[in-house]
């Protein structure tokens, strides 16, 4: 029963394990959200969302827990070594060892969001989408540098050996399964379009920021579908 | 059937399908909005000579990419790589143009 930062044992494959941090709102109460969240520059963006709407959802009566995966955030596993069903696994494990009731996905968090469980995807977003998105940021500094880049070049240095997008390097696996990667349709989470919380995504805006307005309309959503709302 | 014939080379042609300029400057001045976090107010103030990109140290080159995938989602046009170049990414009237042209030849 906790509120704070803890550890988790992640799976790396062939039986490996990486510590992890997890931001935790634990009371030990009825209903408790994984939080999938987004990924590489998005999750920057959206980081004060995230964490912000985790704070109201503890206020009203709801338990989170949002489990850094491998390669991410303090994470000592290279990131450039992770695959989109390696995360997969991790949610698994993440998820037998929290115990959630439902799951939150936040845009390319959808990815990796199981169908077993309720729960709310903001934003959904594909795989394609982001790398497309991280290709158009390489090749625009590669311009202002005086490099001529092309997507078609950049994808088949990418899928030979892998490729540092805005920073994030990522495998060639990874970006194989990214050029593929769809949510899983699910009948159980019903998707949040980012004009429900009332403005347009944080995710788009050049600098991190935050919006308190967005989180509340997000909690609200959320605790009215659970029925701890008013 | 025939009661009210219309001629077709007068009115088969629906009007008002492009976008006018005056529409697609409101909805990328909104996109501008969403980007640089300001209101549509300030956003408003923005004029062809305004400078974006090497004028506003925020808008680098991540922000630019989801500036051109947002514009691409909600104006409905494709933005190729050799399209993507200083002029115009470099002022608001540059980009205005751009996106004009784009929206013209789709």
């Amino acid at each position: 029963m906790s509120i704070g930062i803890g550890t988790w044992d992640a799976p790396l494959g062939q039986g490996q394990i990486s510590k992890e941090l997890c931001v935790h709102f634990d009371q030990a109460r009825e209903n408790r959200v994984l939080i999938l969240p987004a990924w590489f520059d998005e999750a920057n963006k959206l980081r004060r969302f995230t964490i912000e709407t985790m704070r109201l959802l503890n206020e009203a009566g709801i338990d989170t827990v949002l489990p850094d995966l491998p390669g991410c955030n303090e994470s000592l596993a290279p990131l450039g070594e992770r695959t989109i069903a390696s995360w997969r696994d991790a949610v698994e494990a993440a998820q037998a060892k929290f115990a959630p009731t439902h799951i939150l996905s936040i845009r390319a968090g959808a990815l990796l969001a199981p169908d077993g469980l309720p729960g709310w995807r903001y934003a959904p977003q594909t795989g394609a989408k982001l790398l497309r998105a991280m290709m158009r940021a390489r090749i625009v500094a590669a311009r202002e540098a005086g490099r001529a880049e092309t997507t078609e070049g950049l994808f088949e240095q990418a899928r030979a050996k892998g490729l540092i997008l805005g920073g994030w390097p990522l495998g060639a696996a990874m970006i194989a399964e990214l050029e593929n990667a769809e949510p899983l349709p699910s009948a159980s989470q019903r998707d949040v379009a980012a004009s429900e919380l009332g403005s347009s995504g944080l995710w788009l805006r050049a600098e991190p920021d935050e919006d308190a307005d967005q989180s509340q309309a997000l909690t609200q959503i959320i605790a009215a579908d659970v029925g701890t709302g008013e | 059937m025939n009661s009210n014939p219309v001629s077709p080379s007068e009115n088969s042609k629906p009007s008002g399908l492009a976008m006018s300029r005056v529409a697609i400057d409101r909805e990328l001045k909104a996109i501008i909005a969403d980007v640089l976090g300001i209101d549509a107010e300030q956003a408003d103030a923005l004029g062809d000579d305004s400078g974006l990109f090497g004028h506003l140290p925020e808008l680098d080159s991540m922000a630019i990419a989801g500036l051109l995938t947002e514009i691409e989602d909600r104006l409905d046009i494709v933005i190729e790589d050799d399209d993507v170049d200083g002029e115009m990414l470099e002022t608001y009237g540059g980009l205005l143009t751009f996106t004009e042209s784009k929206i013209i030849e789709r």
